[in-house]
């Protein structure tokens, strides 16, 4: 009964906008085009030599303006070859994603860049480069970018391994019944399961000095020449982070500048990388829930929200299909607003660490924080690992009480009912602190002298670069996917859409109190909505660790707090994921970084990143 | 007037330094640090805007039901009329399917006369450093044989010795899950039909039973 006021409120398009676009292309591209007609998927697949052309097509006539996320599939054993998976967007109409696909071999695999139609491609290239071995033709810096130049192979591919490799899929079988317990670094003290390229032999293996380094960034400066006397010159290489508290974990940029100006900014990042998307390959689908609470950390919960609500799109391919209870849909809202709140005002207080108020207004802005967190721990036993959502519902309903039982020495407790905490929380609390930031750093001159007319980033170019969050709306673009591409209840409740126009920093910290405005407003419809539905189930179907997942491809997204949050997943009909990609609304926001410190002083660069706000436990993944 | 804003801003940083005073004053004689203040301080309702920390160690949260922090496992009470200290565990296998890190493992025990499994686990290790504490193991668990801890303080010098869990040290009597979980405990007990194990309570059911008719046949 939801979907009906979904589809007319936003406007979305007939059933099928697919065969629509698909009519329109193949008209102009009667060979290049066709339908991807596998058992569970959609979408068009573009001849390579045409994606260009069919890409701008999209673009320019179609109204598609908007690149979401790219990413490639190995299909090894499955027809052998790569694929690269486009979805984009109407960012001013709104409506579901247009998926796009464009084949090429395993070997020597060579696809044409889509940086020069959709900018936002760039990041998203390289990673595809360097994961699964794609190269980009016409892509101005194709270099690895989440792992180290010297690397060996495409981790992503099916057929790499990695280090302590077991298993392609878990469970292992060295688990149980006969399981003896081993730890995995004493079976290779020295780590042999590191591979090195055929001609390579450690002995002639010199590491690259910093000159290469630096040189290879393809900065266009010689160190050299910088570093011999006698030569004028005013440009400088100077290399922020990684380890640095202003770059918000560990992430690097290495800036030239000109006097004090920027001239160019190149992000570094990977020192947290970890292979999460092998990882969630490895995994089963329900264990990999846990993992996602991993990406951006200060999420977990809505990280959840977007993973289940992609498993549930496949799931939903199958014939016995229950979708979430009304209840649960309530919860995971409430969940998700609360983790929205919660990280801006992170975002909000950290900014203001990196403009050198240390600390002061971060511990004032993240007070109300513990509240909310105490609550996740009430109801999903973990303050920041929530690992609370699940296929069809939420791993619990809310506890009667927010009550803690003693057992440490010095335990001291507090025991309120639920409802009542809410209650004080939502409509005393967090009100009450959101009004006290905004008197305390809105009108403050320092901040408006060093926010105001930095870092700006206009919307054409906000769209451009694919970012998303607040970065795009505080660009003037107000596309929201819980307005544009609606799920869960949004579309029975009443917000706005918060949007400031002049893409600054000081917009993106306005736009983040406005939506922590939005996002108690939601709250508070929450609570009345909570009360009518106690009692009712929180999970449809049973609960089992081994749903069957229909062959298929399904691409779930959700608004977080730090932009578009997207899981491609592919099933192949086994326990686990065969492709499982996360599109990082911190990394891909990155992309713009470069352009928005361009001209600014090298001071302002920690500001503009504080203001795109990252995680890297997301960028890197 | 230039400067205007910043003061104002200094008027909210004085005003909770001077809250956390009157907080002080507020407890003063009573004790900051009982179970009263603390739910003044850290409920929802708190009154006062001051400093909004715990002072660990001297005082601690004490952690709701739900929270989870590296399982253990459930045996009979030792004071148990019948069984005492025997594990509830009847090593079926799923947590070890379910772990995502994959860090249980568990030999399964088998009968030594007849060579065929038996229903209690040998061996179970837990690797704690793996440990991600997602509590899917406590989740699936068919038995209520696995459970998550309330007891984070577990530092330790060396990794290398201490962090692999065997059966022993997992292993924690029922009476104390009880009291960690009140509420969880009691809902797991009416599902199963009685606080004792699922299986003893088959047992018992069938016993009654068997009892019943022979006693009935032996009436008429
Ligand atoms: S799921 Fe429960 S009964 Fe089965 S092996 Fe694990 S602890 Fe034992
Ligand atoms: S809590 Fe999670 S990670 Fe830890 S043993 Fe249980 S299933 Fe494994």
């Amino acid at each position: 009964m939801a979907e009906k006021p979904v589809a007319e409120q936003a406007g979305v398009a007939a059933p099928d906008p697919v065969a629509e676009i698909l009519a329109a292309l193949s008209e102009q591209y009667p060979d290049a085009v066709q339908a991807d007609t596998r058992k569970g998927y959609s979408g068009i697949v573009v001849r390579p030599e045409k994606l260009v052309e069919v890409a701008t097509a999209l673009r320019d006539q179609l109204g598609y303006d908007y690149l979401s996320s790219a990413t490639a599939v190995d299909y090894l054993g499955k027809g052998d070859h790569l694929e690269m998976v486009y979805h984009v967007y109407r960012i001013r109409q709104g409506g579901p994603a247009l998926v796009f696909k464009a084949l090429t071999p395993r070997v020597s695999a060579t696809l044409p860049s889509l940086i020069s139609v959709w900018p936002g491609a760039d990041l998203q290239e390289r990673e595809a480069y360097d994961l699964m071995g794609i190269r980009f033709e016409g892509h101005p810096n194709l270099k690895r970018i989440l792992l180290w130049e010297g690397f060996n192979g495409h981790p992503l591919r099916k057929d790499w391994k990695e280090a302590y490799y077991e298993q392609d899929q878990k469970p292992f079988d060295s688990r149980w019944p006969g399981g003896k317990v081993h730890r995995a670094e004493e079976n290779n003290p020295y780590g042999r399961n590191v591979s090195y390229p055929d001609d390579f032999t450690l002995e002639g293996y010199t590491p690259p000095d910093e000159n290469s380094i630096y040189a290879g960034l393809g900065m266009g400066v010689s160190m050299q020449e910088l570093a011999s006397p006698g030569l004028e010159t005013e440009r400088l290489i100077v290399n922020l982070g990684p380890h640095h508290p202003s770059t918000h974990g560990v992430f690097r940029m290495i800036v030239t500048l000109n006097g004090e100006t920027i001239e160019s900014l190149e992000p570094v990042m990977g020192y947290l990388h970890r292979n999460h998307e092998k990882i969630g390959e490895r995994n089963t689908f329900i264990q990999n829930m846990p993992f996602t609470d991993r990406l951006d950390y200060i999420s977990s919960m809505s990280n959840n929200f977007g993973y289940a609500m992609a498993v549930e799109k496949l799931l939903a391919l199958g014939a016995r299909y229950q979708p979430p209870p009304y209840r649960a849909e309530v919860i995971r809202v409430l969940m998700a607003e609360f983790t929205r709140v919660v990280n801006h005002l992170w975002a909000i207080g950290f900014l203001l660490n990196d403009l050198g108020a240390f600390f002061t207004p971060a511990l004032y802005a993240i007070g109300e924080r513990e509240l909310i967190l105490d609550f996740f721990e009430a109801t999903a036993g973990s303050r920041l690992m929530c690992n609370y959502m699940r296929f069809g519902g939420v791993f619990k309903d809310l506890p009667e009480r927010i009550q803690g039982i003693p057992l440490l020495t010095n335990d001291r407790v507090r025991n309120e009912p639920t409802m009542d905490f809410l209650d004080s929380l939502i409509n005393e609390r967090l009100p009450r602190a959101v009004d006290e930031l905004d008197r305390y750093l809105t009108k403050s001159e320092i901040m408006i002298t060093r926010c105001e007319g930095v870092g700006v980033l206009p919307p054409e170019m906000a769209i451009a670069y694919s970012t998303a969050g607040p970065v795009l709306r505080a660009s003037g673009v107000p596309y929201d996917i819980r307005r544009s591409d609606p799920y869960s209840i949004y579309p029975e409740l009443d917000f706005d859409v918060a949007v400031r126009y002049n893409g600054d920093i000081y917009d993106r910290y306005l736009i983040r109190l406005d939506e922590i405005r939005q996002s108690i407003r939601i709250l508070k419809q929450l609570l009345p909505r909570l009360r009518e539905t106690e009692g009712q189930p929180i999970i449809s179907g049973t609960k089992a660790y081994s749903p069957r997942v229909p062959e298929g491809e399904a691409y779930g997204r959700v608004e977080n707090p730090k932009g578009e949050l997207g899981f491609y997943v592919i099933s192949d009909g086994g326990q686990n994921a065969w492709r499982y990609h996360v599109r990082a609304p911190s990394y891909i926001n990155l992309t713009a970084l470069s352009e928005m410190c361009k001209g600014h002083k090298i001071a302002d660069v920690v500001a503009v990143l504080g203001s795109i706000d990252i995680v890297l436990g997301e960028t890197d993944r | 007037m230039y400067g205007l804003g910043v003061l104002k801003g200094m008027g909210v940083t004085l005003k909770h330094f001077m809250d956390t005073y009157i907080e002080d004053i507020q407890f003063l004689g009573k004790g900051k640090k009982t179970d009263a203040a603390f739910q003044i301080r850290q409920g929802s309702r708190a009154r006062s805007l001051g400093l909004f920390t715990v002072e660990y160690p001297e005082e601690k949260i004490a952690v709701p039901e739900r929270f989870r922090f590296i399982p253990f496992l459930v045996t009979n009470n030792l004071d148990d009329e019948e069984n005492p200290g025997k594990d509830w565990c009847t090593s079926c296998g799923i947590c070890p399917k379910v772990c995502p890190p994959q860090c249980i493992w568990i030999v399964r025990g088998t009968d030594p006369e007849t060579g065929r499994p038996k229903p209690e686990p040998e061996e179970f290790h837990i690797d704690i450093d793996l440990c991600m504490n997602c509590g899917l193991c406590a989740e699936f668990c068919p038995f209520d044989a696995i459970k998550m801890d309330h007891d984070y303080e577990l530092a330790s010098y060396d990794r290398s010795g201490h962090h692999i869990f065997d059966k022993q040290r997992l292993s924690k009597e029922f009476r104390y899950w009880r009291s960690i979980a009140p509420t969880i405990s009691a809902e797991e007990a009416e599902a199963r039909g009685g606080w004792e194990h699922k299986d003893t309570l088959k047992e018992k059911a069938k016993a009654a039973r068997a009892a019943k008719p022979t006693q009935e046949s032996a009436e008429s």
